[in-house]
């Protein structure tokens, strides 16, 4: 048994052991293979994909990214700000780092002026992810406070991220003029949008190495730097701005119309230094106001003006020295035909002179003058002046305004132009054209953009009028703004005013029927040597009275008082107390 | 010890002659020297993978310490006490493993702690040990080459507890249990017979086991398979670890200055994937030296194996090299993209406390078997 199994044994080890030798010789081999085989397979990776894994690698971690520009700011012609980019903080957070940690978040909320117990929530709420915004543009020292909450705590994970956001102190008082953006900074309507290649700024670019989760770890190098936009000074004065706009709220609001605009201008210059409208939106805050809200109003409609084109007539004829102011004109009875169709005026004026014609605003005394020239003096003097086409301010969606060429006219038209209807104009070529008048006969552009002293220099006008008859125009004008005149209720203490009123049917569907009416009021004051002319239309009053004199007028009495105070014009009409002052020193 | 068939006839199985002071206190000088060299490195490695925090390198060292000093005492039990302990803790390591199993089914979920009170166990490690310690027992019993019936013990021996730790369920423990029982089996002289039969059944059962699957059954092991089916997990490790290890290059990006690793791009950096930080901080060269001490390491395990004076000793040390070497390159191979994602750390030097106390325990025997020879 014992030799049986010794000898087994003996037969089975030796038919194992070459076996063993040989499976000694696979365990070698096959370590080997399997080191050699790793190593091969770290080799293939480091040395012959190196250059492919490296740029996935760099794929991966550079990014090239934006850097915040700041858009040009906009300011009145004293360079308050209008439209203004402030650089604003996004906070954004690792919600894991701030889960167990209730202390840190309640201190985040009192940075942020934000409810503790909801951004609590949020941060439970998205424990699973790395990232999320505690706020989105906050200002800069909410921004310093979260920071100091940051060091003082030892916080991590709280990432900073720097915006512009664009504001407007100007709120609905400037924001006909000076439209909006969008969220990407682009100018959508007014100033913003007309000269949005000069304000908008170009954002710089830089590689930057962001990690796993995104987060911006280190810039690399900067490829281009942020370029922030030009700055942008308007003409317009913020302090009569706010006055206008005030005066123009309440008209309109008074007499229940639908709309109003009202524009000043320097007559000098021919910048404008007010342009409001009426109804208005705040830009600061939601923009779904539609195109009632939003229309820049002074550009974009037109009117037709009515008696306030009845000077423009007499200066033409006086200027062809067809008539001077003391030259007759029988107005009787009140009508005058003009082939089939009848001209006719409120009342029955008479027997007027051409000064009287426009006290009046007698339309059968303005058509028989007319009617003393040809159509194209009348005409050219309406194309002079401006009518018919864009002012070139600039302004996005700026009408021209219609002016039909004479050729086109007959004979009732030649009539009825004389009184203002048959043709179209915007509230500011209104002004402008009032602006000829009042600057001795001189045409000078108009402009939104302040005139630096280069601009000034180089400013030239074109002669439309002699400055004799734009002197005699201004005189009968003046009579307007008197008691006895249409626009009593225009005339300001201590100074001399003049103007001219106008109140015109609005045509609708079936012609002149309506009872809607436009009431204009353009002047300028002083009278003596104007500095300012302002033009107010009130669209459709919705009360009593209707006529330019009563619902316009006032309006630019109101702004034009204010107006000389703020720009320091002395007075040209001592009040009669003074005069009696002056006496009594004298004696 | 008549017969030592496997590796008798080895030209450099030599009996040492030198009883220096540290063979007396059970200590194999080169393979501490080994160790201490690796977890070193493996240490400067964590620091960088870690986010230079340097509580995760102290944690990481008293961890160290206690794997270290269980060694050691592990080294001072004479092999023959080892091989009467085998089936004892083979015992209580299947009872603990069913105790997780049945707290687990109470818990509703995975589970693969036993909490002892004042330690948190995982039973399953003990069994990387346990089961070639009670294979070679077993074997050790009868002369070498085993026969069929203790082929077949063997098996069950392996396979009882690997099925219950894939049943928690860990996959990869219960792959490197399996590898153990095995490995050991291999050492002890399968007939290459056996070993194509077995694989020959193997690869016969497979159809038959993937037709009695459920469908989910199929998704995770087509998951298991085919990483790149799953690209936003498993998929997102590997070709973010193959960009880390390429990005290194030949020299690397030098220490602390790994850009995939440090941007948090690599996942589970400092524990399995961290093979590649090593690739993208000390490049080619920087891996082939690691892996040239790891080789250094397991040939002197088996060298130790070769000339042990016994089957059981021969048996256990050759089974916890290779076993060592089975995690290395599970894990390396993975990283690299050779092998599917099998969640196995780099052995002693991934981040992690359990897998590198068995491990060190592991080294503690073989140090045992190396030193408590008897003088003849």
């Amino acid at each position: 048994m014992a030799t049986h199994s010794r000898r087994g044994r003996r037969v089975a080890s030796r038919r194992s052991k070459p076996n063993l030798v040989l499976r000694r010789r696979v365990l070698t081999a096959a370590l080997s293979l399997a080191f050699v085989s790793l190593s091969a397979g770290v080799f293939y990776r480091q040395i012959i994909e190196t250059d492919f894994l490296q740029e996935q690698g760099a794929l991966r971690y550079l990014r090239a990214a934006e850097i915040a520009a700041r858009r040009g700011m906009i300011t009145d012609r004293n360079g308050e700000p209008l439209a203004v980019s402030t650089p604003v903080e996004t906070v954004s957070a690792n919600p894991g780092k701030l889960l167990d940690d209730s202390a840190a978040v309640s201190a985040l909320a009192g940075a942020l002026d934000m409810d503790a117990e909801r951004l609590r929530a949020k941060v439970i709420a998205n424990k699973d992810r790395q990232f999320i915004y505690v706020k989105r543009r906050v200002t800069l020292s909410e921004a310093e406070a979260v920071k100091a909450v940051v060091a003082e705590r030892k916080l991590e994970g709280i990432g900073f991220e720097k915006e512009y956001r664009r504001y407007y102190p100007g709120a609905e008082f400037f924001a006909h003029v000076i439209g909006f953006t969008d969220i990407e900074d682009r100018g959508q309507e007014g100033i913003e949008l007309a000269y949005d290649d000069a304000l908008k700024a170009e954002p710089g670019l830089h590689h930057v190495i962001r990690d796993g989760r995104g987060r911006v770890v280190q810039e690399v190098e900067q490829i281009r730097p942020p370029r922030p936009g030009t700055d942008l000074t308007l003409s317009l004065d913020r302090r009569l701005q706010f006055l206008a706009h005030r005066e123009l709220a309440a008209a309109v609001k008074e007499h229940r119309a639908k709309a109003g605009t009202a524009v000043v201008l320097d007559v000098a210059t021919g910048e404008v230094l007010a342009m409001v409208n009426q109804p208005s939106f705040n830009p600061n805050m939601d923009r779904s106001g539609g195109s009632e809200q939003r229309r820049n109003r002074a550009l974009t409609d037109v009117m037709e003006p009515g008696s306030t084109m009845k000077p423009l007539v007499v200066a033409a004829a006086l200027e062809k020295r067809l008539i001077s102011p003391r030259t007759p004109i029988a107005t009787a009875p009140g009508y005058y035909k003009v082939g089939r169709n009848t001209v006719r005026d409120v009342h029955n004026y008479g027997s007027l002179d051409v000064t009287g014609v426009i006290t009046k605003s007698s339309n059968v005394g303005v058509v028989k003058i007319a009617q003393r020239m040809a159509y194209s003096d009348l005409w050219h003097i309406y194309d002079q002046v401006g009518f018919g086409h864009p002012t070139g301010v600039g302004f996005p969606g700026e009408s021209g305004g219609l002016l039909r060429h004479y050729s086109n006219w007959r004979p009732f038209e030649h009539a009825t132009m004389a009184f203002g209807y048959g043709l179209s104009v915007t509230a500011l070529q209104l002004a402008q054209a009032y602006s000829v008048i009042a600057a001795d006969g001189v045409k000078r552009p108009v402009t939104l953009v302040k005139r630096d002293a280069a601009s000034l220099a180089a400013l030239k006008g074109t002669s439309v009028l002699s400055p004799a008859t734009a002197r005699k125009v201004r005189a009968m004008m003046e009579t307007v703004v008197s008691d006895k005149g249409t626009a009593a209720k225009a005339q300001i203490t201590g100074y001399r005013a003049a103007g001219k009123t106008g109140t015109a049917k609005k045509a609708g569907k079936s012609g002149y029927r309506g009872r809607r009416y436009q009431s204009v009021f353009a002047g300028f004051v002083p009278a003596g040597q104007p500095r300012l002319v302002m033009v107010v239309m009130i669209d459709e009053p919705g009360g009593k009275s209707y006529y330019g004199g009563t619902v316009a007028a006032p309006v630019f009495q109101k702004v034009m008082q204010g107006a000389l105070r703020l720009f320091n014009i002395p007075p040209d009409d001592p009040m009669p107390s003074m005069l009696l002052a002056h006496r009594e020193s004298a004696q | 010890m008549a017969t030592s068939p496997f590796w008798a006839d080895l030209d450099w199985n030599v009996r040492p002659t030198e009883q220096g002071l540290l063979r007396r206190i059970h200590i194999d000088a080169p393979l501490l020297l080994g160790l201490l060299v690796l977890c070193g490195f493996g240490l400067m490695v964590l620091y960088s993978a870690g986010d230079q925090n340097l509580a995760t390198v102290e944690r990481q060292l008293v961890r160290l310490g206690i794997a270290f000093g269980l060694m050691l005492l592990i080294a001072q039990i004479p092999p023959t006490t080892l091989r009467r302990w085998s089936l004892g803790i083979y015992g209580v390591g299947v009872v603990m493993l069913i105790a997780v199993l049945i707290i687990g089914e109470i818990g509703k979920g995975a589970q693969r702690w036993l909490d002892l009170g004042v330690v948190r166990f995982q039973p399953s490690e003990l069994l990387k040990l346990a089961v070639p310690m009670t294979v070679a027992w077993l074997l050790s019993q009868r002369p070498l080459p085993p026969r069929l019936l203790g082929i077949l013990l063997a098996m069950m021996l392996t396979l009882f507890p690997v099925v219950l730790i894939a049943k928690q369920p860990d996959l990869g423990t219960s792959l490197l249990v399996a590898s153990a029982g095995i490995l050991v089996l291999f050492i002890a002289g399968l007939s290459w017979r056996m070993i194509i039969g077995l694989a020959i059944a193997a690869g016969a059962l497979a159809p038959l086991l993937w037709m009695g699957m459920h469908d989910y059954q199929r998704d995770r092991v087509m998951t298991f398979l085919n990483p790149e089916s799953d690209p936003l997990g498993t998929g997102y490790h590997i070709i973010q670890s193959q960009i880390a290890i390429g990005s290194g290059g030949i020299s690397g990006k030098g220490w602390l200055n790994g850009t995939q690793s440090h941007l948090e791009f690599l996942p589970e950096r400092h524990t399995d994937f961290i093979f590649a930080v090593i690739g993208e901080e000390f490049g080619f060269t920087g891996i082939v030296a690691l892996l040239g001490l790891y080789l250094f390491i397991i040939f002197r395990g088996l060298m130790i194996a070769a000339r042990a004076e016994s089957n059981y000793d021969r048996l256990l040390a050759g089974g916890l090299t290779l076993v060592f070497f089975v995690y290395l390159f599970v894990n390396t191979g993975m990283v690299t993209g050779l092998l599917p994602v099998v969640g196995v750390p780099l052995p002693l030097i991934s981040y992690g406390g359990t897998s590198m106390v068995t491990l060190m325990a592991g080294f503690g025997m073989l140090m045992a078997i190396e030193t408590h020879k008897s003088k003849k």
